[in-house]
C-alpha cells in the first residue's frame, strides 16, 4: 500500500491542459454545418408584447427564428417551480427577458439581425425594489409577490424583552453582485425528433439542464444527453443559468432539423441578462443582559429574487438558516422571505444567501458588545456556541467546535489587539482628510451539502469503474469548475485503494455515461459527493476480494492482475454508491426545525483597513482568514478557494457595484462593474484547523467551497467603524456613501 | 440590404516561430484570425472590448490584447500565443508553476497571465512582489485572488535565474 496522498498538494488532474492551452472550452468546439444563435430579449422591464416586426435590410429567409409557439413541450425552464418561460409570448416581467431566438451561420449578419427585430411593447408598472415589493405597490407574482417565507421559531421569544437589560436594534442591506466568471456563459446544441437532444456546455450542474431539456421537449430521459465542457469558472453563476441557454441552443437546432448551434454570450449580454447574488434587507432585534450574554434575538431577513421563483427559495433558507450565526442563543426567532421584482432573476452565488445573513449578524453582534461596553471579541467569546449546544433550527453540535480558538489564532496571527490599540491612539491624532486605519473580524460558520432533507431527497450516486489494467474511472456528474473537484476526488479514490494517484482518473461530466451525483453547489462536492467517491472506490476492492481474485494486502500488480482476470471472466468492474443519512439526523421541513447541515465549516476572518478621508477610498491592507473545514484534503487547492473567496468577498464590499436604472443594470462592463485586480488586494493570509469531521471522505473532510465568502464584508466594515467611527450598514460601500457618511458625523 | 464582403486578406507573419500564411476577412481581430483561421485555441475571449486582459498574446515580444488587434497588424511581426510557449523539452518554467502552484484554477484566463508574466521576466528576471502586481493588474482573474499566481510567477523567474526557490511552507499549508 502507498502513503497517504490525501493532505498532500499532488498536481492537479487538468493542471497541464490547462497551461498549455490544449483544455478545450466549449467556444473552442466547433462542429461541420454549426450556426450562432442569438436572444432577442426585452427592452422593458414589465409589459404586455404586442408585436413582433422583423426590419429591412436582412435577409429573414435564410434564418432561423424560434418563437414560444415552437416549443416542442412545456414552455418553462424546471428547476423548483415552473414560472419562468423560456421564451416570452405574451407579457415580460423583467428587462433582457428571452422572447424570440436567431440562427445563422455569419455572426456578423446574426447580430444585424437581432438588432433589426423590434419587439413592441405596452409598458406596465413595474415593481424594482424590495420595499416596493413589500409594500405591494404593484402585484407582480402570485397573490402577494411573495417567492417563499420561513419561520424558524427557537425558545420564546416573546418574552425576553421585558427581561433583557439591554435590546439593540440595527438594520442592515447588501446589493446585487455579478459573479462575473471569466468565460462567459456557451453551449452548443445539437436537437432533433430522430436523435433527441444534446447540449454540450459551461455548466456546474449537467443533470439540472438535463431535468430542463426533458420538459422544454417533452422527450424521456434517454433522448436528452447533456456534457459538460471544461468550465471557466461558475461561483453559482452556472447552476441554474445554463438551463435557459442550453435549452435556447437546443429550440435553434430542432428548428434547424438538427444543425448544431452554438450560442456564446458576449460579456455585455452575460452581465445586463444572466443571474446575480440576491440583494438583501435584515432588521436585528437583539436582547442581552448587563453581561453580554445572548438572550434573544428577532430577526427579520428579506433577499429580492426578481422576476421568477428559480432558486430563491434555496437561497432563502440558507441565508435563514445561518442568519443567527454560531452563538448559543435560547430565544431566536427568524422570518424570512423572497419576494418578487422585475428585474431578471437573482440566482445561486457562492455563499447562497450566507453572506447577506452574517453581513448583517456580523455588524449587529459589534453593535450589540459596544452597546454593553465589551470589546466586540470579548462579547462574542461570552456568546460562541460549544460543542452540545444547539444553533437556531435547533440543531445539536455534535462535533468538537473551538470558535474561541479560532479567535485567539486569527488575533494571534494579525497582532489584533496591539493593532487594535495602536490605530485608536494614531486616528485621534490624524487631522482632516488624513488616513484613518482600523482592524475589525467577523466569526461564523457555513453549513455544507443541501440544507434539512435535501440530500436525502437528493440521493445522489456515484459510480467507479476498473478496467482490465487496472485503471480506475470516477463517474460523477459533479464537475470541475476550477475549484478541484478531478483532483480531490482522484486522491480520495487512491487512498481509499491504496492505489498510484496517477492511476485515478475522472471520466467526463456526460449524463449518457455518469450517474446523478447531484449538483455542484453548495459546497457538497468533497464532503457529501467526496465521500460517495470514496465507498464507490472501495466497492471495486470488495469486488474482486469477493471474487476471490485480491488479498487483503496487495500491490499495484497484484491489483492490475486482479482486475484484468475479472474483466476478462465477467466482462465490466463497475461499483455504485448512493447517499444515505448519518444516523441520527433529523429535520422538520415543516417546523424548520433540526439538523439542517451534516456539519459546518467554523471560521474567523480579520481584515486591517486604511481609509482615506479626503479621497474617500478604502484599502484592506491586510487579511487573515483562519478555518476549520475538517480534513484538508488539498492544501493548494484548499487554499485557494479561500483566497479566491475572500478575493470575492472583498469586491463585494468595496468594489462591486450594480447600478439598476429601471430594473436593468446599466453598468454591465468589466470597466464601470470593478472588480478587484492585482493591485486592490492585500496578502491574503490563510489558516487551516482540522477537526475530522466523522461521516467526511478521506478520514473527515467537511464543506469549504462558499466559506470563504461569507466573513469578508462584516469584517471590513467592522475596521471601517474602527478607522471612522461611522458604522456603516450598506455593502457595497461605494467612497460616494463613504463621504456621506463621513459628512454627516462630522 | 448592405454588401457582405466576402474579399479576403491575405498576410505572412511569424507565429510561435514558425512562418505562416493566412487569408481573412479583413475586418478580423488577430484574437479571431487566432482562433477561427488558425485554430489556435488556446487565446480566450473574455469580453472582446480590451478589459479583462484574458486574449493577452505577445506581438513582437510585448503584450497585447488580441481582441484589440486587427489581425491585418500582424503582418511581418511576430505572434506568440500559449500554444508557443512550451518547446520540445517540455513546459516553459512559467507553465510548470502555473500548473504546479493553484495559479491556474478554472483555466480560462492562464494564457493571457503566462504570455504578460513571460514579458516581464523578459525584461526583469527578479521582479519583487510589487512589480508582479503592476505587470498583472490588465488581466482579470475571479478564482484565485491572484496570490497563487504571484507565488508561481516567483518561483519560475527563480528557476529561470537557475536559482533553487522553495515555495514557503505557508504557500502550501497554509499558515503554521
Amino acid at each position: 500500500m502507498l502513503t497517504e496522498i490525501v493532505g498532500k498538494p499532488v498536481p492537479r488532474k487538468e493542471g497541464r491542459s490547462k497551461v498549455t492551452g490544449a483544455a478545450r472550452y466549449v467556444d473552442d468546439l466547433r462542429m461541420p454545418g454549426m450556426l450562432y444563435g442569438a436572444t432577442v430579449r426585452s427592452p422593458v422591464a414589465r409589459g404586455r408584447i404586442r408585436s413582433v416586426t422583423f426590419g429591412e435590410g436582412v435577409p429573414w429567409d435564410e434564418f432561423v427564428v424560434v418563437t414560444a409557439k415552437d416549443i416542442p413541450g412545456e414552455n418553462a425552464v424546471a428547476l423548483i417551480l415552473l414560472d419562468q418561460p423560456y421564451l416570452a409570448s405574451e407579457f415580460v416581467n423583467h428587462a433582457e427577458e428571452p422572447i424570440l431566438l436567431l440562427a445563422h451561420a455569419d455572426k456578423q449578419l446574426l447580430e444585424r439581425a437581432r438588432r433589426a427585430v423590434h419587439v413592441d411593447i405596452e409598458p406596465l408598472p413595474a415593481v424594482f425594489t424590495l420595499a416596493d415589493s413589500l409594500a405591494r405597490t404593484q402585484t407582480i407574482w402570485g397573490e402577494d409577490n411573495i417567492f417563499k417565507s420561513y419561520l424558524v421559531d427557537k425558545g420564546n421569544v416573546d418574552e425576553v424583552w421585558a427581561q433583557a437589560d439591554l435590546v439593540v436594534e440595527g438594520e442592515y442591506s447588501t446589493g446585487a453582485q455579478e459573479q462575473l466568471y471569466i468565460e462567459t456563459n456557451g453551449v452548443i446544441a445539437v436537437a432533433n425528433a430522430e436523435e433527441g437532444v444534446t447540449v454540450w456546455g459551461s455548466m456546474q450542474c449537467p443533470y439540472y439542464v438535463h431535468k430542463a431539456l426533458l420538459k422544454l421537449f417533452a422527450l424521456p430521459p434517454e433522448r436528452v444527453r447533456v456534457v459538460q465542457c471544461e468550465t471557466g469558472g461558475g461561483f453559482g453563476g452556472k447552476e441554474e443559468y445554463p438551463s435557459m441557454i442550453g435549452g435556447h441552443a437546443a429550440l435553434l437546432s430542432w428548428k434547424a432539423g438538427g444543425r448544431p448551434v452554438k450560442i456564446i454570450y458576449d460579456r455585455a449580454e452575460d452581465m445586463v441578462a444572466t443571474t446575480k447574488r440576491h440583494p438583501s434587507l435584515t432588521r436585528h432585534r437583539t436582547a442581552v443582559s448587563r453581561d453580554g450574554r445572548l438572550l434573544g434575538m428577532e430577526i427579520e431577513f428579506v433577499v429580492d429574487g426578481g422576476a421568477y421563483a428559480t432558486l430563491s427559495a434555496v437561497v432563502l433558507s440558507r441565508g435563514t438558516i445561518h442568519a443567527a450565526g454560531p452563538y448559543n442563543c435560547p430565544n431566536v426567532r427568524i422570518r424570512s422571505r423572497a419576494v418578487a421584482t422585475n428585474v431578471p432573476p437573482h440566482g445561486a452565488f457562492r455563499g447562497f444567501g450566507a453572506p447577506q445573513s452574517i453581513f448583517a449578524l456580523e455588524r449587529q453582534m459589534d453593535k450589540v458588545a459596544a452597546a454593553v461596553g465589551l470589546s466586540p471579541a470579548e462579547f462574542r467569546r461570552r456568546n460562541f456556541i460549544r460543542q452540545g449546544e444547539t444553533t437556531a433550527t435547533g440543531q445539536v453540535i455534535r462535533e468538537p467546535v473551538d470558535m474561541a480558538g479560532l479567535l485567539d489564532r486569527a488575533f494571534e496571527l494579525t497582532d489584533y489587539q496591539a493593532k487594535r490599540e495602536r490605530f485608536a491612539r494614531e486616528n485621534a491624532a490624524v487631522g482632516a482628510g488624513g488616513v484613518k486605519r482600523g482592524i475589525g473580524f467577523a466569526s461564523f460558520m457555513h453549513g455544507a451539502g443541501f440544507t434539512g432533507s435535501g440530500e436525502d431527497y437528493l440521493k445522489s450516486i456515484v459510480g467507479a469503474e476498473a478496467d482490465a489494467s487496472g485503471r480506475v474511472r470516477i463517474l460523477a456528474a459533479s464537475t470541475e469548475i476550477g475549484q478541484g473537484t478531478n483532483t480531490i476526488f482522484a486522491q480520495i479514490a487512491s487512498d481509499a485503494l491504496g492505489l498510484n494517484y496517477d492511476l485515478v482518473e475522472m471520466a467526463q461530466p456526460d449524463t449518457g455515461n455518469v450517474p446523478d451525483s447531484g449538483p455542484t453547489v453548495a459546497s457538497r462536492t468533497c464532503m457529501i459527493v467526496g465521500r460517495l467517491v470514496e465507498s464507490a472506490a472501495l466497492g471495486l476492492r470488495q469486488t474482486l476480494q469477493g471474487a476471490g481474485l485480491l488479498a487483503d494486502e496487495y500491490t499495484e500488480g497484484d491489483w492490475r492482475e486482479a482486475c484484468r482476470q475479472y474483466v476478462e471472466r465477467y466482462g465490466a468492474l463497475k461499483s455504485f454508491s448512493q447517499y444515505k443519512p448519518p444516523p441520527g439526523v433529523r429535520w422538520d421541513d415543516e417546523k424548520y426545525e433540526g439538523d439542517a447541515y451534516g456539519a459546518f465549516a467554523w471560521a474567523v476572518y480579520v481584515a486591517e483597513v486604511s481609509v482615506d478621508t479626503l479621497t474617500y477610498e478604502t484599502r484592506v491592507d491586510d487579511f487573515v482568514a483562519v478555518q476549520e473545514v475538517g480534513k484538508v484534503v488539498h492544501p493548494i487547492l484548499a487554499a485557494g478557494q479561500i483566497e479566491g473567496g475572500v478575493a470575492q468577498a472583498i469586491g463585494f464590499t468595496l468594489y462591486e457595484n450594480v447600478v439598476w436604472q429601471d430594473g436593468r443594470m446599466v453598468n454591465n462592463g468589466m470597466t464601470n462593474y470593478v472588480m478587484p485586480t492585482s493591485v486592490d488586494l492585500p496578502p491574503i493570509r490563510v489558516h487551516f484547523e482540522e477537526q475530522p469531521y466523522e461521516y467526511g471522505p478521506a478520514g473527515g473532510a467537511k464543506g469549504i467551497g462558499e466559506l470563504p465568502m461569507d466573513g469578508g464584508a462584516p469584517a471590513i466594515l467592522n475596521a471601517i467603524e474602527q478607522a471612522t467611527g461611522v458604522s456603516f450598514t450598506h455593502v457595497p460601500l461605494m467612497p460616494e456613501a463613504l463621504m456621506r457618511g463621513l459628512s454627516e458625523t462630522t | 440590404m448592405p454588401e457582405r464582403t466576402k474579399q479576403k486578406t491575405h498576410i505572412e507573419f511569424t507565429l510561435n516561430g514558425e512562418a505562416v500564411e493566412v487569408a481573412f476577412a479583413p475586418h478580423k481581430t488577430l484574437l479571431e484570425v487566432l482562433r477561427e483561421d488558425l485554430n489556435l485555441m488556446g487565446t480566450k475571449h473574455g469580453c472582446e472590448l480590451g478589459e479583462c486582459g484574458t486574449c493577452a498574446v505577445l506581438v513582437n515580444g510585448r503584450s497585447a490584447l488580441s481582441c484589440l488587434v486587427l489581425g491585418l497588424e500582424a503582418e511581418g511581426r511576430s505572434v506568440e500565443t500559449v500554444e508557443g510557449m512550451a518547446s520540445p523539452a517540455g513546459l516553459h518554467p512559467l507553465q510548470e508553476t502555473f500548473a504546479d502552484t493553484g495559479a491556474a484554477q478554472c483555466g480560462y484566463c492562464t494564457p493571457g497571465f503566462l504570455l504578460v508574466a513571460k514579458e516581464l521576466l523578459a525584461a526583469n528576471p527578479r521582479p519583487t512582489r510589487e512589480e508582479i502586481k503592476e505587470a498583472l493588474c490588465g488581466n482579470l482573474c475571479r478564482c484565485t485572488g491572484y496570490i497563487k499566481i504571484y507565488e508561481a510567477v516567483e518561483l519560475a523567474a527563480a528557476r529561470m535565474r537557475g536559482e533553487e526557490l522553495e515555495l514557503p511552507r505557508e504557500a502550501v499549508y497554509g499558515l503554521d
